[in-house]
């Protein structure tokens, strides 16, 4: 059983057991053109939410990305290293950027489902 | 008729053909390409030295072993590698180069001839200051200057460009809070959005937190909202004026006195002194600190990107705490001051040392012929001419094009993208498309604060047909946008030595070095 | 005014497009207390031949370097500059375009400086160089701060005999930022030991090579003891000419290297401008301070040149920054690459054992002398000596008599009284066996 939500600074987690895998939405991917670079944390790392947790670069911008939830950092998408363009090319899979263990589960009640966060991003622009 | 050569040459024009026909060695014409250095190596040796005499060496065993990889070229290979390459780049000298905020004027060549006497050129830093007074005499000459036509009692001469002397303007600043036991209790510092990227990222170098200030629909900082974020914990307000949308802020006065009244400084960003330079004096503004580029205000040459030279001028308050080394006076001989100790001597309480020796010499040079060259009376005539000419461009465009905010500008002319609206074009393809008309662009997408920002600053170099021609064009580019010619737009520049660059693959496998070719692999 | 195209008749008919009655009526924004009616007082316009000979006068108060003998170093050096160098980079098309940004018609610039962070690269032994820093010493200090990045740690252990300059530039941003630097004492004949002064707390070890005193060491056991607590090595250097002789920082184990290039291609200029070379290996690139020029290609393919990574620059990043700076030294990176292209592999290295040779034999000289002692045992181009007398009235009396010998070097440590009779002397291929004479028969006159 999993789920997917998200988050107003365009994050999307899917949750599945203790594990919340994270990256950016595809309307964020489309706003920020072609992503040249992602930063990612080190494994292990404690994250609250809100920390910054990577940031992800195209030519001429260059963006945080802050944790949706807290927990702890038990992988991240080494793939983006050599291929940003995944954050492009599949915003919402291949794309993902870390994996984090919940410590917090209350915090997802929180977030937007897929229909809400369409709403949102509708109304902006 | 005899005995004479009654063959001739043919003297027609020839058939048009292809004019876009490729060529056998790439190059069109006078467009010459040009290999890397590196792949021009053919073992020879531009200069010619003696091989030393064989002696012991004293390197105690680390003697480099290998080759650094160098080419090795003939001194006419070299020549011609340059010569090529410089052909690749637009500059002043060849046209108007209209670059907001960063002031493209003509630099004399009085100016480059004074910087390369040997009697200054030649001198070293370190050499005894007995054998150097007219060096030290020449940064005095440029430091008078400078007091005088900002109105401020003293200034710091080392920094080595306008960065670099926000650094120093700001550590200023901060040994000043900490000489009045407010070093850690003042740790913001206010920055208009519309603010150079140097001012936010050399505050958050101190340390500071920095506090954005917004903009006005008339593009001036918001006196309410400033007033609103004064406090106890700000330590200063870094402000650009004349501002990043070319206006004059008119509340500056009253900016400057609520900073006091609350004890914060007020940092000037001088970068757009030459527009009021002879007419208007920071110091009778409340400025604490304001860095002057020498490259824009006084011509010293942009360089492809430098050297630039930033010194520093500062208020009664500010002073002592002025970075090494100092100049002093003893027994009527110049001297400096290069450590705290001396500095103390004179009453001074330096924050420290920014750089090496004493600041950008050869940029002094060049600003000093400049000042003297105009004088009080052509300095304060290129300030006008400089905003006659922004101000001249706003008007005759406005209608044309799209103005942000109701004139009268100073010396940068601001127009965003709305004129462009729905036709396609976007004000990156608006720039590119004056290549191919034979200018550079303006500074497009700065200041933040206005959509697709195109902010033009002709400068007092250009004659009024200069201007007229470049308005012209500007004027004909809009109406072809309007008039939805996008492909004149869309795959710009066209006639340009290269076609768009593909920024995104440098960034994301980035090639920064050249390496050799690999060694084919050998036939099976 | 020469420089001023527009006449008097343009003003009023550009007055009258705009519609202002005066130019006063475009300075209407500034607060009325604050517009000035009259002239500052400065002096009015003077043309070209007045102001050469008001100029012209000051310079000649000046003894040109190379007028005299000439031995001083510490930090720049005299050397002889190609006429081709100053000629080309007075190329209208180099000396007046701006930073390049407009990389279509900027191909000239962007080339040069991808061809200079290569030759860079190539000369310290590491994966990449940028477009070049405002100078050593702030390269140093830059270097510093990309270390605390790298590692989040915030202590920098300097040596002792780094340039004193460079050293006060460190001290300065760090005592700003709020960094912590462990300074360590002089050392003038290369036995420091640094590495005890390595902890876990350290961040980067600074250290340069040849030294402020001339000392040329092996760092290897350095960059060892770094990398077992974490921590980086910087190597610094000021005469970057040695690289053509002296093992360069890569191969011994440097991760940042920083240094001073005026020597190649720039003139001593009283101090300024130079040019700061900085490099590093390739895993620390997006921390890196200062433009960097990439390889790419056009829409039709062909090979090109770009500024990249700029969202590490003010411009983009703005208070989050790898750095504040947004200058390069773009004319002096440029003398430094034309003189590197005229020198290449042979010139290069021929240059460096020159200079070497030239120093051998100057110490050699010297140590005979009674009342010197050479206290460096091994040096590049620049060595110390020690002498019976004050160094403050050596090199003064010296100068007396025409002989400029060298940097007294409690110049640069006043109050190290162990330091009082040291003199750093650098020796160049501009130096003949008529200037070595002249100069150990100055210092013999001066110390007898």
């Amino acid at each position: 059983m999993s789920t997917v939500k998200f988050t107003e600074d365009h994050e999307w987690v899917l949750i599945e057991g203790d594990i919340a895998t994270i990256g950016i939405s595809n309307y964020a991917q489309e706003q920020l053109g072609d992503v040249v670079f992602v930063e990612l944390p080190e494994v292990g790392r404690e994250v609250a939410k809100g920390d910054e947790a990577a940031v992800v670069e195209s030519v001429k911008a260059a963006s945080e990305v802050y944790a949706p939830i807290s927990g702890e950092i038990v992988e991240t998408n080494d793939a983006l290293d050599e291929t940003p363009a995944k954050v492009n090319e599949d915003a919402e899979g291949a794309g993902w950027f870390v994996k984090m263990k919940l410590s917090d589960a209350s915090e997802l009640e929180e977030l937007m489902d897929e229909a809400a966060y369409n709403t949102f991003t509708a109304g902006l622009d | 008729m005899s005995g004479m050569n009654k063959q001739g040459r043919p003297t027609g024009v020839g058939e048009l053909g292809d004019a876009g026909r490729k060529t056998f060695t790439g190059n069109r014409g006078l467009a010459q390409e040009e290999l890397l250095i590196f792949e021009r190596d053919s073992g020879a040796c531009g200069v010619d030295l003696d091989e030393p005499n064989a002696f012991e060496d004293r390197l105690g065993g680390n003697r480099r072993k290998g080759s650094v990889g160098l080419p090795g070229l003939s001194e006419p290979d070299v020549m011609r590698h340059y010569v090529r390459l410089s052909q690749k780049n637009y500059a002043i000298d060849a046209g108007l180069y209209p670059l907001g905020s960063c002031t493209m004027k003509h630099n004399p060549r009085l100016n480059e001839k004074i910087a390369r006497l040997p009697g200054f050129a030649d001198v070293h830093p370190l050499q005894p200051t007995k054998t150097a007074q007219g060096a030290l005499e020449l940064i005095e000459l440029v430091a008078h200057w400078l007091k005088v036509l900002t109105g401020m009692p003293a200034v710091a001469m080392s920094p080595k460009a306008g960065a670099h002397g926000e650094l120093c303007g700001m550590m200023a600043i901060h040994a000043a809070l900490e000489a009045r036991g407010e070093g850690d209790t003042r740790t913001r510092v206010l920055v208009p959005e519309s603010a150079h990227g140097t001012n936010p990222a050399t505050a958050a170098l101190l340390g500071y937190t920095v506090d954005s200030i917004p903009a006005t629909e008339d593009g001036r900082v918001d006196v309410a909202a400033f007033k609103a974020k004064l406090g106890p914990d700000v330590a200063a307000i870094m402000l650009t004026n004349p501002n990043t949308c070319g206006l004059f802020e008119k509340d500056i006065k009253e900016i400057a006195d609520a900073l006091h009244d609350v004890g914060g400084y007020f940092y000037c960003d001088g970068a757009n002194f030459n527009a009021i330079v002879g007419r208007v004096r920071p110091g009778d503004l409340g400025v604490d600190a304001m860095h002057i580029n020498l490259h824009k205000t006084f011509s010293t040459p942009h360089g492809g990107g430098g050297p630039g030279a930033g010194p520093v001028v500062l208020s009664d308050a500010l002073a002592p705490f002025a970075p090494l080394p100092w100049i002093i006076e003893r027994n009527g001989r110049l001297k400096f001051a290069d450590v705290p100790e001396q500095v103390e001597e004179v009453g001074g309480s330096s924050f420290g040392r920014m750089t090496a020796f004493h600041g950008q010499m050869g940029m002094f040079l060049r600003a000093a012929a400049y000042m003297l060259s105009h004088g009080s009376d052509g300095l304060r005539q290129a300030a006008e001419d400089a905003v006659l000419s922004a101000n001249y461009v706003l008007a005759s465009l406005k209608d044309t094009m799209s103005a942000p905010f109701e004139g009268p500008c100073m010396h940068e002319a601001l127009f965003d993208d709305a004129f462009l609206k729905d036709t396609g074009v976007e004000t990156l393809d608006f720039a590119k498309a004056m290549i191919d008309e034979g200018y550079h662009p303006m500074t497009m997408y700065f200041p933040l604060v206005v959509h697709g920002a195109m902010l033009v600053e002709p400068t007092e170099s250009e004659s009024k047909a200069s201007l007229d021609l470049f308005i012209d064009t500007l004027a004909d580019l809009a109406k072809s946008a309007k008039q939805g010619e996008v492909d004149r737009f869309s795959g710009a520049p066209y006639l340009a030595p290269m076609r768009r660059l593909d920024e995104t693959q440098a960034a994301r496998k980035p090639v920064l070095t050249w390496s050799p070719p690999a060694p084919a692999q050998a036939a099976e | 005014m020469r420089y001023l195209p527009l006449t008097e008749p343009d003003r009023q008919a550009m007055l009258a497009r705009i519609g202002a009655g005066s130019i006063d009526d475009l300075f209407v924004d500034v607060p009325q207390e604050a517009r000035r009616e009259g002239l500052v007082d400065l002096p009015t316009r003077q043309g070209e031949l007045e102001v050469e000979r008001f100029l012209g006068a000051m310079a000649a108060k000046n003894t040109p370097a190379g007028s005299v003998p000439f031995f001083v170093g510490g930090g720049a050096y005299k050397h002889h500059v190609p006429a081709t160098v100053d000629h080309l980079i007075q190329r209208s098309e180099f000396l007046t375009a701006y930073t390049p940004y407009q990389p279509e018609i900027s191909q000239g610039t962007l080339q040069y400086l991808f061809e200079f962070q290569t030759q860079v690269a190539m000369l310290t032994g590491m994966d990449v160089a940028n477009a070049s820093m405002y100078d050593g010493s702030t390269a140093c200090g830059e270097a510093v701060l990309m270390a605390h990045r790298i590692t989040r740690k915030k202590k920098a252990v300097l040596s002792g005999s780094l340039h004193p300059h460079y050293r006060a530039v460190v001290e300065n941003l760090s005592d700003f930022a709020g960094y912590e630097i462990d300074p360590g004492a002089p050392v003038f004949d290369g036995t420091e030991d640094i590495i005890a002064r390595i902890d876990d707390e350290t961040s980067c070890v600074v250290v340069q090579n040849p030294d402020f005193f001339g000392n040329v060491r092996d760092l290897r056991a350095i960059a060892d003891a770094a990398h077992a607590k974490k921590a980086l090595l910087i190597v610094a250097f000021t005469e970057v000419v040695s690289l053509g002789l002296v093992t360069p920082p890569g191969d011994m184990g440097a991760d940042i290297v920083v240094g001073e290039g005026q020597s190649i291609g720039n003139a001593l200029n009283f101090g300024g401008p130079y040019v700061g070379l900085f490099a590093a290996k390739q895993k620390y690139v997006r921390q890196m301070p200062g433009r960097l020029c990439g390889e790419t290609v056009d829409a039709e393919g062909k090979r090109g040149f770009v500024l990249t990574l700029s969202t590490r620059e003010q411009h983009i990043r703005r208070e989050k920054a790898t750095s504040n700076i947004c200058t390069n030294s773009g004319l002096c990176c440029l003398a430094f690459t034309i003189h590197l292209s005229l020198l290449g592999e042979e010139g290069f290295g021929r240059l460096a054992r020159i200079n070497h040779a030239n120093a051998v034999k100057l110490a050699d000289q010297l140590d005979t002398i009674e009342g010197v002692d050479v206290v460096t045992p091994t040096f590049f181009n620049e060595f110390t000596i020690r002498t019976s007398k004050n160094a403050r009235d050596l090199i003064d009396e010296m100068a007396d008599k025409g002989v400029l010998a060298g940097v007294r070097v409690s110049r640069l440590w006043p109050g190290e009284d162990s330091l009082d009779d040291l003199v750093a002397v650098a020796s160049t291929e501009v130096n003949t066996d008529a200037d070595r004479a002249a100069f150990a028969a100055a210092l013999k006159e001066v110390l007898s």
